[in-house]
């Protein structure tokens, strides 16, 4: 145990493979709740798969299967029986490259909202506006919500992205490399926006950009080949790393 | 630097392969054109108004074409009717729920082979199936099934292709905020994909449009001066007139201008399917980037 914060996802031997290839080696991991987690660690270390476990993304690829638990607030999310539409809802993702659906501004925020049975015009108007605000892209497009998404500017589509995820009002966000596809400024945004989030947020963040995961989690896992390697706290972990795969890696001797 | 000459024997011998592949691209414009004109200069004085809206008279050798164009548009709407709903469906299941095993390795085999077979061959199975066994009789309904079956691979086909041409990113992150498959798919990936599938689809229905071999067995009347009362009838149909003013008329040349205007009717008909294609896809292919 790392940490003596309230536990929001508990994975329990975790493995995962892709056809015979084992991707994840029995991870066992506690992610704290409303705390920011980073994972990082080289390419095909297998933290990109952890990500998608999360939420069962994992399940759409063909031949990948997984043994072990998830818990997710002490519930098993992959015990049978499980509402896959359900879990996706608590569990929202932002994907590296940014999707922003070919519709308008306005129908992508709804999107999930609308799946989920949410009819009345004004509750949705609402949810546009909140999420837009939480995504912090409001200001920049309030007036121009039926405009197709596709109109907007990389960094703007990720934050409609985020927006789009947050409308479904979720408890955790899972997020892809979100940034490493945008120019700086973008990127600067998207990290503050992180902070922001933290608070009602439980977030889990892939990222390779080791700066990035120093300036923005609390808390930070290191895998290699599938293996977690280290966990801890962000500081802990980059000022005084306790192993030497990670000093390695966070000091650039590999990878 | 410097640079050697350009060698004295390439020069000539790029230029010859150059203009030899441009002959053999143009020659294939100039044989379309041709035809095009021919039967455009040949075809223009025989249609009148009376020739589009009249029955033939005497055999065919006078009057005008009605019974024929009323019969390939229901013939062509029949098969639309039969073949696109099973056609996408096919190419929906294929595309987003078949998982890639040997049975579904057997379903394209099947499609392709569909597509291989002779026109000929689709006229003799509707005639055994259609009009013998379920005792359709020659009529519109066989001749349209038979139609149907023949388009099908068609509409799978480039069905498949549109659908596959819309990122799975739009995929994932629809299923991602908690969609079922099929919503999903009716939400985020049909209405994407729907322009590109009737593009494909047009281009398949206007070849049918055009075909004798299906009909021939299965519902086209050889002189048949009315119009059909219910799907259970026959009907005359444009190409196979065409071949029966062409070949079987008593007196061919007498009718040769009727002929050409036939075929005039008939090109134009399927070329304005082929345009309405060409339009569809240019207006979507603006709406939908990614």
């Amino acid at each position: 145990m790392v940490t003596n914060l309230p536990t929001k996802i508990e994975t329990r031997d975790l493995n995962v493979y892709y056809d015979t290839t084992q991707a994840l080696f029995g991870i066992d991991m506690v992610i704290p709740k409303n705390q920011v987690t980073a994972l990082i660690g080289p390419s095909g270390c297998g933290k990109s798969t952890f990500l998608r476990s999360l939420n069962r993304m994992n399940d759409i690829i063909l031949n990948a299967r997984t043994e072990g638990t998830i818990r997710i607030d002490d519930q098993d999310i992959y015990a049978s029986g499980v509402d896959l539409a359900d879990l996706r809802r608590r569990v929202g993702m932002v994907f590296q490259k940014s999707n922003p659906f070919p519709k308008s501004l306005y129908e992508n925020v709804v999107y999930g909202p609308k799946i989920h049975g949410v009819r009345d015009r004004q509750t949705l108007d609402e949810l546009v506006e909140k999420s837009l605000q939480g995504a912090g892209l409001w200001e920049e497009v309030k007036d121009r919500l039926e405009k197709s998404a596709m109109e907007l500017s990389g960094g703007q589509q990720q934050r409609l992205c985020i927006a789009r995820a947050l409308a479904v009002e979720p408890e955790i966000l899972l997020m892809d490399e979100p940034a490493s596809a945008l120019d700086p400024k973008s990127t600067a945004r998207i990290e503050d926006l992180i902070g922001e989030l933290r608070e009602n947020y439980t977030i889990v963040i892939v990222t390779h950009n080791m700066q990035q995961a120093a300036r923005v989690s609390d808390y930070t896992a290191f895998f290699y080949e599938g293996h977690l390697i280290e966990f801890g706290e962000t500081q802990t972990l980059f000022t005084k790393p306790g192993n030497q795969q990670t000093e390695d890696y966070i000091t650039g001797r590999f990878g | 630097m410097r640079l050697t000459n350009q060698s004295k024997q390439r020069l000539p011998w790029d230029t010859i392969i150059r203009w030899c592949m441009r002959f053999i691209a143009y020659s294939v414009v100039v044989a379309v054109g041709y035809i095009l004109f021919d039967i455009v200069v040949k075809g223009v004085g025989s249609i009148s108004w009376e020739f589009l809206t009249d029955y033939p008279r005497k055999g065919g050798t006078e009057g005008g074409i009605l019974p024929a164009i009323m019969g390939t548009v229901y013939l062509t709407a029949g098969a639309i009717i039969v073949a696109l709903p099973l056609g996408m469906a096919s190419a929906i299941y294929l595309s987003e729920y078949a998982s890639q095993g040997r049975f579904t390795r057997m379903i394209r085999l099947a499609i392709v082979t569909l597509a291989g077979v002779p026109s000929i061959v689709f006229g003799l199975f509707g005639l055994g199936l259609f009009v013998l066994f379920f005792n359709f009789g020659t009529s519109i309904l066989a001749g349209s099934l038979t139609l149907a079956f023949m388009i099908l691979p068609t509409i799978i086909v480039s069905s498949e292709e549109a659908l596959r041409a819309v990122p799975r990113a739009l995929r994932e992150g629809s299923l991602a905020l908690g969609a079922t498959r099929w919503q999903t798919i009716s939400r985020n990936v049909l209405p994407y994909a729907l322009p590109g599938m009737f593009t494909g689809s047009i281009l398949g229905i206007g070849r049918a449009a055009g075909e004798t071999a299906p009909i021939l067995l299965t519902v086209a009347a050889f002189y048949l001066p009315i119009l059909p009362s219910s799907v259970f009838d026959q009907v005359m149909a444009l190409p196979y007139h065409l071949y029966i003013l062409a070949t079987q008329h008593p007196d061919t040349t007498k009718v040769l201008p009727l002929q050409y205007g036939t075929a005039l009717v008939l090109l134009v008909l399927v070329t304005a399917f082929n345009l309405v294609a060409i339009m569809l896809r240019m207006r979507f292919r603006k709406k939908y980037k990614w």
